[in-house]
Protein backbone atom coordinates (compact mmCIF):
# COMPACT_ATOMS: atom_id res chain seq x y z
CA UNK A 1 0.00 0.00 0.00
CA UNK A 2 2.78 2.40 1.03
CA UNK A 3 6.23 1.88 -0.38
CA UNK A 4 9.26 3.99 0.47
CA UNK A 5 12.49 3.45 -1.41
CA UNK A 6 15.86 5.01 -0.71
CA UNK A 7 14.30 8.00 1.05
CA UNK A 8 16.71 10.81 1.87
CA UNK A 9 15.77 13.99 3.71
CA UNK A 10 18.03 16.95 4.27
CA UNK A 11 17.48 20.05 6.35
CA UNK A 12 20.18 22.32 4.99
CA UNK A 13 23.41 20.67 6.04
CA UNK A 14 21.69 18.13 8.31
CA UNK A 15 21.22 14.80 6.56
CA UNK A 16 18.31 13.56 8.71
CA UNK A 17 17.21 10.49 6.72
CA UNK A 18 19.83 8.50 4.90
CA UNK A 19 18.37 6.10 2.39
CA UNK A 20 15.45 4.31 3.99
CA UNK A 21 13.30 1.51 2.57
CA UNK A 22 10.01 0.85 4.25
CA UNK A 23 6.77 -0.81 3.31
CA UNK A 24 3.29 -0.94 4.76
CA UNK A 25 0.83 -3.50 3.39
CA UNK A 26 -2.88 -3.00 3.40
CA UNK A 27 -4.43 -4.10 6.70
CA UNK A 28 -1.23 -4.02 8.73
CA UNK A 29 -0.12 -2.14 11.80
CA UNK A 30 3.49 -1.27 11.20
CA UNK A 31 5.54 0.50 13.81
CA UNK A 32 8.62 2.60 13.52
CA UNK A 33 10.57 2.86 16.74
CA UNK A 34 13.66 4.83 17.58
CA UNK A 35 15.14 7.28 20.00
CA UNK A 36 14.49 11.00 20.00
CA UNK A 37 16.05 12.57 16.92
CA UNK A 38 16.33 9.32 14.97
CA UNK A 39 14.21 10.76 12.18
CA UNK A 40 10.81 9.19 12.77
CA UNK A 41 8.79 12.38 12.45
CA UNK A 42 10.73 13.40 9.36
CA UNK A 43 9.61 10.22 7.61
CA UNK A 44 5.96 10.82 8.48
CA UNK A 45 6.23 14.44 7.40
CA UNK A 46 7.67 13.34 4.09
CA UNK A 47 4.82 10.87 3.56
CA UNK A 48 2.28 13.61 4.26
CA UNK A 49 4.05 16.03 1.93
CA UNK A 50 5.10 18.51 4.60
CA UNK A 51 8.78 18.06 3.76
CA UNK A 52 10.18 17.08 0.39
CA UNK A 53 12.48 14.14 -0.10
CA UNK A 54 15.88 15.13 -1.45
CA UNK A 55 16.19 11.67 -2.98
CA UNK A 56 14.17 8.49 -3.23
CA UNK A 57 10.52 7.71 -3.83
CA UNK A 58 7.37 7.39 -1.77
CA UNK A 59 4.41 5.74 -3.41
CA UNK A 60 0.91 5.03 -2.18
CA UNK A 61 -1.30 2.42 -3.87
CA UNK A 62 0.94 2.56 -6.90
CA UNK A 63 1.05 6.37 -7.25
CA UNK A 64 4.16 8.38 -6.55
CA UNK A 65 3.67 11.01 -3.85
CA UNK A 66 6.89 12.90 -4.52
CA UNK A 67 5.31 15.69 -6.53
CA UNK A 68 1.91 15.67 -4.84
CA UNK A 69 0.91 18.52 -2.50
CA UNK A 70 0.04 17.87 1.13
CA UNK A 71 -3.65 18.53 0.59
CA UNK A 72 -3.84 16.07 -2.28
CA UNK A 73 -1.94 13.40 -0.35
CA UNK A 74 -4.57 13.68 2.34
CA UNK A 75 -7.24 13.44 -0.34
CA UNK A 76 -5.69 10.18 -1.54
CA UNK A 77 -6.41 8.69 1.87
CA UNK A 78 -3.45 9.36 4.15
CA UNK A 79 -4.13 11.16 7.42
CA UNK A 80 -1.60 12.03 10.06
CA UNK A 81 -1.91 12.62 13.77
CA UNK A 82 1.18 14.75 14.29
CA UNK A 83 3.56 14.62 17.20
CA UNK A 84 2.36 16.95 19.94
CA UNK A 85 -1.29 16.72 18.73
CA UNK A 86 -1.39 20.13 17.03
CA UNK A 87 -5.05 20.65 17.69
CA UNK A 88 -6.45 24.03 16.68
CA UNK A 89 -6.63 26.10 19.83
CA UNK A 90 -9.21 28.86 19.89
CA UNK A 91 -11.56 26.64 17.91
CA UNK A 92 -14.11 24.34 19.46
CA UNK A 93 -13.75 20.58 19.65
CA UNK A 94 -16.51 20.25 17.06
CA UNK A 95 -14.81 22.72 14.72
CA UNK A 96 -11.59 20.75 15.04
CA UNK A 97 -13.41 17.58 14.07
CA UNK A 98 -15.12 19.31 11.16
CA UNK A 99 -11.75 20.46 9.88
CA UNK A 100 -10.74 16.82 9.74
CA UNK A 101 -13.45 16.36 7.13
CA UNK A 102 -12.44 19.52 5.26
CA UNK A 103 -11.88 17.69 1.99
CA UNK A 104 -15.12 15.77 2.09
CA UNK A 105 -18.37 16.80 0.49
CA UNK A 106 -20.68 13.96 1.57
CA UNK A 107 -22.65 15.67 4.33
CA UNK A 108 -24.46 12.51 5.35
CA UNK A 109 -21.23 10.51 5.58
CA UNK A 110 -19.57 13.25 7.60
CA UNK A 111 -22.47 13.26 10.05
CA UNK A 112 -22.23 9.50 10.45
CA UNK A 113 -18.49 9.59 10.98
CA UNK A 114 -18.85 12.37 13.54
CA UNK A 115 -21.28 10.11 15.39
CA UNK A 116 -18.78 7.25 15.16
CA UNK A 117 -15.99 9.46 16.52
CA UNK A 118 -18.24 10.52 19.39
CA UNK A 119 -18.99 6.89 20.14
CA UNK A 120 -15.32 6.05 20.15
CA UNK A 121 -14.41 9.11 22.24
CA UNK A 122 -17.49 10.02 24.31
CA UNK A 123 -15.54 12.76 26.09
CA UNK A 124 -15.31 14.68 22.82
CA UNK A 125 -19.06 14.84 22.52
CA UNK A 126 -19.32 16.20 26.06
CA UNK A 127 -16.73 18.82 25.26
CA UNK A 128 -17.87 19.55 21.71
CA UNK A 129 -18.60 23.27 22.28
CA UNK A 130 -15.48 23.86 24.34
CA UNK A 131 -12.27 25.51 23.15
CA UNK A 132 -9.99 22.62 22.19
CA UNK A 133 -7.13 24.26 24.09
CA UNK A 134 -8.95 23.61 27.37
CA UNK A 135 -8.77 19.81 26.94
CA UNK A 136 -6.30 17.72 28.93
CA UNK A 137 -3.37 16.06 27.16
CA UNK A 138 -5.15 12.74 26.80
CA UNK A 139 -8.31 14.40 25.53
CA UNK A 140 -6.29 16.41 23.03
CA UNK A 141 -4.73 13.19 21.77
CA UNK A 142 -8.20 11.74 21.32
CA UNK A 143 -9.28 14.88 19.52
CA UNK A 144 -6.29 14.71 17.20
CA UNK A 145 -7.10 11.07 16.45
CA UNK A 146 -10.79 11.75 16.00
CA UNK A 147 -9.97 14.64 13.70
CA UNK A 148 -7.78 12.40 11.55
CA UNK A 149 -10.50 9.74 11.43
CA UNK A 150 -13.01 12.31 10.17
CA UNK A 151 -11.14 12.21 6.87
CA UNK A 152 -11.90 8.48 6.60
CA UNK A 153 -8.27 7.60 5.89
CA UNK A 154 -7.10 4.39 4.29
CA UNK A 155 -3.73 4.82 5.98
CA UNK A 156 -3.42 6.46 9.39
CA UNK A 157 -0.04 7.85 10.45
CA UNK A 158 0.37 8.26 14.20
CA UNK A 159 3.35 10.14 15.57
CA UNK A 160 4.04 9.27 19.21
CA UNK A 161 0.43 9.15 20.35
CA UNK A 162 1.48 8.06 23.85
CA UNK A 163 3.83 10.97 24.41
CA UNK A 164 3.36 12.62 27.80
CA UNK A 165 0.39 10.49 28.84
CA UNK A 166 -0.11 8.63 32.11
CA UNK A 167 0.30 4.83 31.78
CA UNK A 168 -3.41 4.15 32.06
CA UNK A 169 -4.12 6.57 29.23
CA UNK A 170 -1.34 5.05 27.15
CA UNK A 171 -3.06 1.68 27.41
CA UNK A 172 -6.37 3.25 26.47
CA UNK A 173 -4.87 4.97 23.43
CA UNK A 174 -3.25 1.75 22.27
CA UNK A 175 -6.43 -0.21 22.62
CA UNK A 176 -8.17 2.44 20.54
CA UNK A 177 -5.45 2.14 17.91
CA UNK A 178 -5.98 -1.62 17.76
CA UNK A 179 -9.68 -1.03 17.49
CA UNK A 180 -9.32 1.46 14.63
CA UNK A 181 -7.09 -1.07 12.91
CA UNK A 182 -9.60 -3.89 13.39
CA UNK A 183 -12.23 -1.78 11.69
CA UNK A 184 -10.16 -1.70 8.54
CA UNK A 185 -7.70 1.19 8.72
CA UNK A 186 -4.05 0.48 7.98
CA UNK A 187 -1.77 2.05 10.59
CA UNK A 188 1.80 3.29 10.58
CA UNK A 189 2.69 3.97 14.18
CA UNK A 190 5.74 5.92 15.30
CA UNK A 191 6.70 5.41 18.93
CA UNK A 192 9.41 5.78 21.50
CA UNK A 193 7.37 3.52 23.76
CA UNK A 194 8.76 0.43 22.05
CA UNK A 195 7.19 -2.11 24.38
CA UNK A 196 3.63 -1.02 23.69
CA UNK A 197 4.27 -0.41 20.02
CA UNK A 198 5.82 -3.83 19.41
CA UNK A 199 3.00 -5.54 21.27
CA UNK A 200 0.38 -4.28 18.81
CA UNK A 201 2.44 -4.25 15.59
CA UNK A 202 2.44 -6.82 12.81
CA UNK A 203 5.81 -5.61 11.66
CA UNK A 204 8.33 -3.12 12.95
CA UNK A 205 11.34 -1.10 11.87
CA UNK A 206 14.01 0.21 14.19
CA UNK A 207 15.46 3.56 13.23
CA UNK A 208 18.79 4.95 14.39
CA UNK A 209 20.17 8.31 13.24
CA UNK A 210 18.37 8.26 9.94
CA UNK A 211 18.90 4.61 9.05
CA UNK A 212 16.84 1.46 9.48
CA UNK A 213 19.01 -0.82 11.61
CA UNK A 214 16.55 -3.67 12.12
CA UNK A 215 13.21 -4.85 10.89
CA UNK A 216 10.96 -7.84 11.39
CA UNK A 217 7.68 -8.88 12.92
CA UNK A 218 6.63 -7.25 16.17
CA UNK A 219 7.26 -10.52 18.03
CA UNK A 220 10.71 -11.02 16.53
CA UNK A 221 11.87 -7.57 17.46
CA UNK A 222 10.38 -7.73 20.93
CA UNK A 223 12.37 -10.92 21.46
CA UNK A 224 15.60 -9.59 19.99
CA UNK A 225 18.37 -8.99 22.46
CA UNK A 226 19.58 -5.80 20.79
CA UNK A 227 16.13 -4.28 20.87
CA UNK A 228 15.63 -5.32 24.46
CA UNK A 229 18.88 -3.68 25.46
CA UNK A 230 18.35 -0.47 23.57
CA UNK A 231 14.61 0.09 23.82
CA UNK A 232 13.00 -2.18 26.36
CA UNK A 233 15.23 -1.36 29.27
CA UNK A 234 16.96 -4.70 29.63
CA UNK B 1 -24.29 65.72 27.21
CA UNK B 2 -25.65 66.41 23.75
CA UNK B 3 -22.23 67.60 22.66
CA UNK B 4 -20.71 64.43 24.02
CA UNK B 5 -23.22 62.23 22.18
CA UNK B 6 -22.71 64.25 19.04
CA UNK B 7 -18.97 63.75 19.25
CA UNK B 8 -19.53 60.08 19.95
CA UNK B 9 -21.38 59.77 16.65
CA UNK B 10 -18.59 61.64 14.88
CA UNK B 11 -15.97 59.51 16.59
CA UNK B 12 -17.71 56.28 15.71
CA UNK B 13 -17.92 57.34 12.06
CA UNK B 14 -14.21 58.03 11.93
CA UNK B 15 -13.56 54.92 13.98
CA UNK B 16 -15.52 52.79 11.51
CA UNK B 17 -13.03 53.74 8.83
CA UNK B 18 -10.12 52.80 11.09
CA UNK B 19 -11.84 49.57 12.01
CA UNK B 20 -12.38 48.51 8.39
CA UNK B 21 -8.70 49.13 7.63
CA UNK B 22 -7.53 47.60 10.91
CA UNK B 23 -9.31 44.35 10.05
CA UNK B 24 -7.06 43.84 7.06
CA UNK B 25 -3.94 44.43 9.13
CA UNK B 26 -5.06 42.02 11.77
CA UNK B 27 -6.23 39.26 9.42
CA UNK B 28 -3.03 39.31 7.39
CA UNK B 29 -0.93 39.41 10.53
CA UNK B 30 -2.94 36.54 11.97
CA UNK B 31 -2.30 34.31 9.01
CA UNK B 32 1.27 35.08 7.89
CA UNK B 33 2.62 37.20 10.77
CA UNK B 34 3.33 40.06 8.40
CA UNK B 35 2.57 43.68 9.14
CA UNK B 36 1.41 44.68 5.71
CA UNK B 37 2.45 48.29 5.62
CA UNK B 38 1.04 48.63 2.12
CA UNK B 39 -2.44 48.11 3.52
CA UNK B 40 -3.12 51.83 4.05
CA UNK B 41 -2.33 52.35 0.38
CA UNK B 42 -4.83 49.72 -0.66
CA UNK B 43 -7.37 51.92 1.08
CA UNK B 44 -6.10 54.87 -0.95
CA UNK B 45 -6.42 52.85 -4.16
CA UNK B 46 -9.97 51.97 -3.12
CA UNK B 47 -10.79 55.66 -2.83
CA UNK B 48 -9.43 56.34 -6.32
CA UNK B 49 -11.21 53.36 -7.83
CA UNK B 50 -14.44 54.62 -6.27
CA UNK B 51 -13.71 58.08 -7.65
CA UNK B 52 -13.10 56.74 -11.15
CA UNK B 53 -16.12 54.47 -11.05
CA UNK B 54 -18.35 57.42 -10.19
CA UNK B 55 -16.79 60.00 -12.51
CA UNK B 56 -15.88 57.85 -15.53
CA UNK B 57 -18.26 54.91 -15.36
CA UNK B 58 -21.03 57.09 -13.96
CA UNK B 59 -22.18 54.46 -11.57
CA UNK B 60 -23.90 55.16 -8.29
CA UNK B 61 -22.32 55.02 -4.86
CA UNK B 62 -23.08 51.42 -3.99
CA UNK B 63 -21.85 49.97 -7.28
CA UNK B 64 -18.75 52.13 -6.83
CA UNK B 65 -18.14 50.60 -3.41
CA UNK B 66 -18.51 47.11 -4.85
CA UNK B 67 -16.16 47.87 -7.75
CA UNK B 68 -13.58 49.31 -5.36
CA UNK B 69 -13.86 46.26 -3.12
CA UNK B 70 -13.38 43.83 -5.98
CA UNK B 71 -10.47 45.76 -7.47
CA UNK B 72 -8.74 46.03 -4.12
CA UNK B 73 -9.31 42.34 -3.44
CA UNK B 74 -7.58 41.46 -6.70
CA UNK B 75 -4.80 43.96 -6.01
CA UNK B 76 -4.24 42.52 -2.54
CA UNK B 77 -4.02 38.98 -3.89
CA UNK B 78 -1.60 40.01 -6.65
CA UNK B 79 0.63 41.90 -4.20
CA UNK B 80 0.74 38.87 -1.92
CA UNK B 81 1.63 36.51 -4.76
CA UNK B 82 4.32 38.73 -6.26
CA UNK B 83 5.85 40.47 -3.28
CA UNK B 84 5.21 38.46 -0.12
CA UNK B 85 4.85 34.82 -1.12
CA UNK B 86 8.46 34.43 -2.31
CA UNK B 87 9.53 35.69 1.12
CA UNK B 88 7.36 33.33 3.14
CA UNK B 89 10.40 31.68 4.73
CA UNK B 90 12.54 34.79 4.88
CA UNK B 91 13.11 36.79 8.04
CA UNK B 92 10.34 39.08 9.20
CA UNK B 93 12.39 42.20 8.65
CA UNK B 94 12.80 41.29 4.97
CA UNK B 95 9.05 41.05 4.49
CA UNK B 96 8.52 44.23 6.46
CA UNK B 97 10.90 46.20 4.28
CA UNK B 98 9.24 44.72 1.19
CA UNK B 99 5.86 45.86 2.49
CA UNK B 100 7.18 49.39 2.90
CA UNK B 101 8.49 49.16 -0.67
CA UNK B 102 5.09 48.07 -1.95
CA UNK B 103 3.52 50.94 -0.05
CA UNK B 104 5.78 53.50 -1.73
CA UNK B 105 5.23 51.87 -5.11
CA UNK B 106 1.46 52.17 -4.82
CA UNK B 107 1.70 55.79 -3.73
CA UNK B 108 4.00 56.85 -6.53
CA UNK B 109 2.28 54.86 -9.25
CA UNK B 110 -0.93 56.58 -8.23
CA UNK B 111 0.80 59.98 -8.34
CA UNK B 112 2.15 59.18 -11.79
CA UNK B 113 -1.26 58.40 -13.21
CA UNK B 114 -3.53 60.67 -11.18
CA UNK B 115 -1.20 63.49 -10.14
CA UNK B 116 0.10 64.26 -6.69
CA UNK B 117 -2.58 66.81 -5.91
CA UNK B 118 -5.79 66.50 -3.96
CA UNK B 119 -8.90 65.63 -5.92
CA UNK B 120 -12.45 66.42 -4.96
CA UNK B 121 -14.57 63.37 -4.52
CA UNK B 122 -17.81 63.74 -6.48
CA UNK B 123 -20.96 64.62 -4.59
CA UNK B 124 -22.94 61.45 -4.61
CA UNK B 125 -25.05 61.98 -1.55
CA UNK B 126 -27.38 64.77 -0.71
CA UNK B 127 -25.97 66.27 2.43
CA UNK B 128 -29.08 65.99 4.46
CA UNK B 129 -28.82 66.04 8.17
CA UNK B 130 -31.00 63.95 10.31
CA UNK B 131 -31.91 65.66 13.53
CA UNK B 132 -32.55 63.27 16.32
CA UNK B 133 -32.81 64.06 20.01
CA UNK B 134 -30.69 67.15 19.57
CA UNK B 135 -28.06 65.26 17.59
CA UNK B 136 -27.40 65.87 13.97
CA UNK B 137 -26.27 62.92 11.95
CA UNK B 138 -25.27 63.45 8.36
CA UNK B 139 -26.32 61.02 5.68
CA UNK B 140 -22.63 60.31 5.04
CA UNK B 141 -22.22 59.26 8.65
CA UNK B 142 -25.22 57.00 8.41
CA UNK B 143 -23.74 55.51 5.26
CA UNK B 144 -20.43 54.86 6.98
CA UNK B 145 -21.94 53.40 10.12
CA UNK B 146 -24.42 51.27 8.18
CA UNK B 147 -21.92 49.96 5.64
CA UNK B 148 -19.36 49.20 8.32
CA UNK B 149 -21.87 47.34 10.44
CA UNK B 150 -23.00 45.32 7.43
CA UNK B 151 -19.46 44.45 6.39
CA UNK B 152 -18.51 43.45 9.92
CA UNK B 153 -21.50 41.17 10.25
CA UNK B 154 -20.64 39.66 6.88
CA UNK B 155 -17.04 39.16 7.95
CA UNK B 156 -18.09 37.53 11.22
CA UNK B 157 -20.32 35.19 9.28
CA UNK B 158 -17.55 34.29 6.84
CA UNK B 159 -14.98 33.70 9.56
CA UNK B 160 -17.24 31.79 11.95
CA UNK B 161 -19.54 29.84 9.68
CA UNK B 162 -18.06 29.21 6.27
CA UNK B 163 -15.51 26.63 5.27
CA UNK B 164 -13.08 29.22 4.02
CA UNK B 165 -13.39 31.13 7.30
CA UNK B 166 -12.65 28.00 9.29
CA UNK B 167 -9.68 27.32 7.04
CA UNK B 168 -8.44 30.87 7.69
CA UNK B 169 -8.63 30.37 11.42
CA UNK B 170 -6.97 26.96 11.20
CA UNK B 171 -4.07 28.30 9.12
CA UNK B 172 -3.66 31.19 11.58
CA UNK B 173 -3.32 28.76 14.47
CA UNK B 174 -1.10 26.17 12.82
CA UNK B 175 -0.31 26.12 9.11
CA UNK B 176 1.25 22.66 9.02
CA UNK B 177 -1.63 21.10 10.93
CA UNK B 178 -3.97 22.84 8.48
CA UNK B 179 -2.09 21.22 5.60
CA UNK B 180 -2.64 17.87 7.25
CA UNK B 181 -6.39 18.57 7.16
CA UNK B 182 -6.13 18.97 3.41
CA UNK B 183 -6.42 22.75 3.54
CA UNK B 184 -4.77 24.59 0.68
CA UNK B 185 -2.72 27.07 2.68
CA UNK B 186 -1.69 29.26 -0.25
CA UNK B 187 -5.24 29.66 -1.39
CA UNK B 188 -6.39 30.43 2.15
CA UNK B 189 -3.77 33.16 2.41
CA UNK B 190 -5.01 34.59 -0.88
CA UNK B 191 -8.58 34.69 0.42
CA UNK B 192 -7.38 36.48 3.53
CA UNK B 193 -5.65 39.15 1.47
CA UNK B 194 -8.71 39.44 -0.75
CA UNK B 195 -11.11 39.96 2.13
CA UNK B 196 -8.84 42.33 4.06
CA UNK B 197 -8.14 44.40 0.95
CA UNK B 198 -11.80 44.54 -0.02
CA UNK B 199 -12.65 45.98 3.40
CA UNK B 200 -9.94 48.62 2.97
CA UNK B 201 -11.27 49.42 -0.50
CA UNK B 202 -14.74 50.01 0.91
CA UNK B 203 -13.26 52.22 3.63
CA UNK B 204 -11.47 54.26 0.96
CA UNK B 205 -14.69 55.06 -0.89
CA UNK B 206 -16.51 55.84 2.36
CA UNK B 207 -13.83 58.26 3.43
CA UNK B 208 -13.98 59.95 0.03
CA UNK B 209 -17.68 60.51 0.56
CA UNK B 210 -17.14 61.69 4.13
CA UNK B 211 -14.27 64.13 3.63
CA UNK B 212 -14.81 64.93 -0.06
CA UNK B 213 -11.12 64.82 -0.87
CA UNK B 214 -8.69 62.09 -1.87
CA UNK B 215 -4.97 62.12 -2.54
CA UNK B 216 -2.22 59.55 -3.23
CA UNK B 217 -0.84 59.95 0.29
CA UNK B 218 -4.22 59.81 2.02
CA UNK B 219 -3.55 56.26 3.21
CA UNK B 220 -0.45 56.99 5.22
CA UNK B 221 -1.83 58.44 8.43
CA UNK B 222 -5.12 56.49 8.59
CA UNK B 223 -3.10 53.37 7.74
CA UNK B 224 -0.83 53.98 10.68
CA UNK B 225 -3.76 54.71 12.97
CA UNK B 226 -5.58 51.61 11.80
CA UNK B 227 -2.44 49.62 12.50
CA UNK B 228 -2.35 51.09 16.00
CA UNK B 229 -6.01 50.22 16.36
CA UNK B 230 -5.23 46.63 15.42
CA UNK B 231 -2.40 46.47 17.96
CA UNK B 232 -4.59 48.11 20.58
CA UNK B 233 -7.37 45.58 20.10
CA UNK B 234 -4.93 42.69 19.87
CA UNK B 235 -3.23 42.02 16.56
CA UNK B 236 -4.52 38.86 14.94
CA UNK B 237 -7.83 39.13 16.80
CA UNK B 238 -10.74 40.16 14.58
CA UNK B 239 -13.09 41.61 17.23
CA UNK B 240 -10.02 43.40 18.59
CA UNK B 241 -9.55 45.27 15.33
CA UNK B 242 -13.21 46.30 15.29
CA UNK B 243 -13.07 47.50 18.87
CA UNK B 244 -9.65 49.11 18.46
CA UNK B 245 -10.72 51.05 15.36
CA UNK B 246 -13.83 52.43 17.01
CA UNK B 247 -11.93 53.24 20.20
CA UNK B 248 -9.17 55.14 18.38
CA UNK B 249 -11.74 57.04 16.32
CA UNK B 250 -13.71 58.10 19.38
CA UNK B 251 -10.59 58.93 21.41
CA UNK B 252 -9.17 61.07 18.66
CA UNK B 253 -12.44 62.92 18.16
CA UNK B 254 -13.03 63.52 21.86
CA UNK B 255 -9.51 64.80 22.44
CA UNK B 256 -9.88 67.10 19.46
CA UNK B 257 -13.07 68.59 20.87
CA UNK B 258 -12.48 68.68 24.60
CA UNK B 259 -8.80 69.31 24.62
CA UNK B 260 -7.03 70.52 21.54
CA UNK B 261 -7.18 69.46 17.95
CA UNK B 262 -3.43 70.01 17.80
CA UNK B 263 -2.71 66.99 19.94
CA UNK B 264 -5.37 64.58 18.72
CA UNK B 265 -2.86 62.71 16.57
CA UNK B 266 -0.38 62.55 19.41
CA UNK B 267 -3.00 60.90 21.58
CA UNK B 268 -3.21 57.98 19.17
CA UNK B 269 0.51 57.37 19.45
CA UNK B 270 0.36 57.70 23.22
CA UNK B 271 -2.31 55.02 23.20
CA UNK B 272 0.06 52.80 21.22
CA UNK B 273 2.89 53.34 23.67
CA UNK B 274 0.64 52.71 26.68
CA UNK B 275 -0.80 49.50 25.31
CA UNK B 276 2.64 48.21 24.40
CA UNK B 277 3.81 48.93 27.95
CA UNK B 278 0.76 47.62 29.78
CA UNK B 279 -0.69 44.84 27.66
CA UNK B 280 1.35 44.20 24.52
CA UNK B 281 -1.02 41.49 23.35
CA UNK B 282 -3.79 44.09 23.11
CA UNK B 283 -7.10 44.59 24.89
CA UNK B 284 -8.76 41.48 23.46
CA UNK B 285 -5.56 39.56 22.77
CA UNK B 286 -4.70 36.48 24.73
CA UNK B 287 -1.39 36.39 26.53
CA UNK B 288 -0.13 33.40 24.60
CA UNK B 289 3.50 32.57 24.50
CA UNK B 290 4.89 32.69 21.02
CA UNK B 291 5.37 29.24 19.56
CA UNK B 292 8.91 28.33 18.68
N1 LIG C 1 12.86 21.59 10.51
C1 LIG C 1 14.06 21.06 10.81
N2 LIG C 1 15.18 21.78 10.56
C2 LIG C 1 16.40 21.28 10.86
N3 LIG C 1 16.60 20.07 11.39
C3 LIG C 1 15.53 19.31 11.64
C4 LIG C 1 14.20 19.78 11.38
N4 LIG C 1 13.33 18.82 11.74
C5 LIG C 1 14.08 17.81 12.22
N5 LIG C 1 15.40 18.10 12.17
C6 LIG C 1 16.52 17.22 12.58
O1 LIG C 1 16.35 15.98 11.93
C7 LIG C 1 16.64 14.92 12.82
C8 LIG C 1 15.44 14.00 12.91
O2 LIG C 1 14.39 14.67 13.59
P1 LIG C 1 12.94 14.03 13.75
O3 LIG C 1 12.50 13.53 12.45
O4 LIG C 1 12.08 15.03 14.42
O5 LIG C 1 13.24 12.82 14.72
P2 LIG C 1 12.29 12.02 15.72
O6 LIG C 1 10.89 12.25 15.31
O7 LIG C 1 12.72 10.60 15.56
O8 LIG C 1 12.57 12.53 17.08
C9 LIG C 1 17.05 15.55 14.14
O9 LIG C 1 18.45 15.61 14.19
C10 LIG C 1 16.45 16.92 14.07
O10 LIG C 1 17.24 17.82 14.81
MG1 LIG D 1 9.40 12.96 16.40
Amino acid sequence: MLKIENLNIKYGAIHAIKGIDLEVHEGEIVTLIGANGAGKSSILRAISGLVKASEGTISFMGNSLNKVSAQNIMKMGISQVPEGRHIFSGMTVLENLELGAYQRKDKEGIRKDLQAVYERFPILEKRSRQDAATLSGGEQQMLAMGRALMAKPKLLLLDEPSMGLAPILVREIFSIIEDIHKQGTTVLLVEQNARMALSVADRAYVLETGKVVMSGTGKELAASEDVQKAYLGG
Amino acid sequence: MTLFLQQLVNGLSLGSIFALVALGYTMVYGIIKLINFAHGDIYMVGAYIGYMAITSLKVGLFPAIIIAMITCAVLGVVIEKIAYKPLRNASRITSLITAIGVSLLLEYVMMYFMGAGVRTFPDVMDKTKIEFAGLSITSAQLLILGTTLLLMLLLQFIVKKTKIGKAMRAVSVDADAARLMGINVDRTISYTFAIGSALAGAAGVLVGVYYNTISPLMGVTPGLKAFIAAVFGGIGVIPGAMFGGLFIGVAETMVGVYWSSLIKDAVVYIILILILLIKPSGILGKNVKEKV
